[in-house]
């Protein structure tokens, strides 16, 4: 589970990340939603420990990611934005690597490597390097990286970003299948998402988290209105000059 | 279990995954076996020693250990993926070694590539051996070191081409500083104690000794500390 408090993150004057806190459980799916630039994937690097904190703490499975980062990432699965891979390497090459350097090896690293291959249909491509790919593929073989050492969280920067509506579906289907026995963390621009698989919303405002409660809640906010006009009257601030205050919830 | 050798594995191969290698191996022993027939007259000569072959060598690496050395960080900042290897359990100094062992091992296998060369020598000659291979030693810590500056360079940019420039100049001005030339028009101004004592920085001076056959320690000490100040630079610009 994923314990953060109070996190603050600067670049130079501008703070990107604003004194956000939540907490996420085993078998939570939380939804991270917000405007772009409103502090969705700084806030996920933190947690990853790749970018340090100004202020707060990230506790993940009991580690924090700044005193104790290897640790912390032992326990976490995270697709970053733009799924990134070594582009030279083949998909198998790829995956062997990353095994490799999560400490498995010989029969435990392909039996590893074979069961993500068979999650994420990557069968196909195994044996293609990674740059000559499809987007859809490559995100894939960005999710089955982060599956492979079967983590007990999982932090995924858009994960079904550039994937055709069958394929949205298939990720969202392994999401939540694996679900039940980890914490996951997504972040979307698909409101529709959110509502599918999620049973928790934040919504990230100028860094600030302004909306921290169940789907079904959001959409109580505004009874039948659609959830693009729910979440536009709460993070109008970011595309106006002037920002908006945090909204509390109604019901 | 450490990552240290799965990320070795990872940059060594890679550099034979793509052509460059192959161009880059072949550029250098055009360069350094030509510049050992054609301007040191090697036949010409008469002896069989491969002295002119090493004597290129200071001057090479220059350009040659930023080329191998570039892209070990310049490229996984441009494509994303400093991001996916600092979100793997492997700390920054695993990474930072794994790769510089990868890159060292490219560059040893491109020098030992002109063994052919000492081989034809003993055919034709009676060469030294034991100074051949304190001369390969030499050349492979040489090699090392100015391979540690690029990589510090590499660290500091995501162009690979700005990060070859500044490595290229970072290890010109460390050879400049043991040029005899450069060194006697210091001397000119400063004193001979201080210039002397700048000398003691560059590889010039250090790597003399080796093809002479002589192993001082000092001279050892000396290229493996510089590498291991740049990589403790490293990690701290990779911390950030």
């Amino acid at each position: 589970m994923i314990d953060v408090k109070g996190l603050v993150k600067n670049y130079g004057a501008r703070r990107v990340v604003d004194d956000v806190s939540f907490q996420v459980r085993r078998g939570d799916i939380l939804g991270f939603l917000g405007p772009n630039g409103a502090g969705k994937s700084t806030t996920m690097r933190l947690i990853t420990g790749y970018l340090r904190p100004d202020a707060g703490t990230a506790i993940v499975q009991g580690h924090d990611v700044v005193r104790d980062p290897v640790a912390a990432r032992r326990c976490v699965g995270y697709l970053a934005e733009s799924a990134p891979a070594y582009p030279e390497m083949t998909v198998r090459e790829f995956l062997d690597f990353i095994a490799e350097v999560r400490g498995f090896r010989s029969a435990e690293k392909s039996a590893r490597v074979g069961r993500v291959l068979g999650l994420c249909h990557l069968a196909a491509v195994v044996d293609q390097p990674i740059e000559t790919l499809s987007k859809g593929f490559k995100q894939r073989v960005g999710f089955a990286q982060a599956l492979l050492h079967d983590p007990p969280v999982l932090i995924l920067d858009e994960p079904t970003d550039g994937l055709d509506p069958n394929q949205k579906h298939e990720v969202r289907e392994i999401i939540r299948r694996l679900a039940a026995e980890k914490a996951v963390i997504l972040s979307t621009h698909i409101l529709e998402e959110v509502e599918a698989i999620c049973n928790r919303v934040i919504i990230l405002s100028h860094g600030r988290v302004v909306v921290d409660e169940t789907p079904a809640d959001f959409r109580a906010r505004q009874p039948g209105a659609r959830l693009d006009d729910i979440f536009r009257t709460l993070t109008r601030g970011d595309v106006d000059p002037a920002p908006a205050a945090a909204v509390p919830a109604t019901a | 279990m450490s990552p240290i050798l799965p990320i070795f594995k990872r940059e060594f191969l890679g550099y034979f995954r793509t052509p460059v290698a192959y161009v880059f191996l072949a550029v250098f022993l055009l360069a350094s076996v030509g510049l050992t027939f054609f301007v040191s007259q090697f036949f010409k000569a008469g002896n069989a020693s491969l002295a002119p072959y090493f004597a290129w060598h200071t001057w090479l690496f220059i350009f040659f250990a930023p080329a191998a050395g570039m892209r070990l960080w310049a490229e996984e900042r441009r494509s994303g993926t400093l991001e996916l290897l600092f979100t793997l359990p492997v700390t920054p100094l695993q990474a930072v070694v794994g790769k510089f062992f990868a890159a060292w091992a490219f560059l040893a296998a491109g020098i030992l590539l002109s063994l052919p060369l000492a081989l034809t020598t003993e055919w034709l000659g009676d060469p030294d051996w034991g100074v051949i291979a304190t001369s390969y030693l030499g050349s492979i810590l040489m090699a090392g070191a100015y391979l540690a500056v690029s990589a510090l360079t590499s660290a500091l940019t995501r162009n690979q081409v700005v990060g070859f420039v500044l490595g290229l100049f970072a290890n010109l001005v460390l050879v400049f500083l043991g040029w005899s030339v450069f060194n006697a028009a210091l001397a000119a101004v400063f004193p001979q104690a201080l210039v002397d004592a700048l000398a003691n920085f560059s590889p010039t001076t250090h790597f003399d000794p080796f093809t002479k056959g002589i192993v001082d320690p000092k001279d050892v000490v000396f290229f493996l500390s510089l590498a291991g100040f740049c990589l403790c630079l490293n990690v701290l610009v990779l911390e950030r």
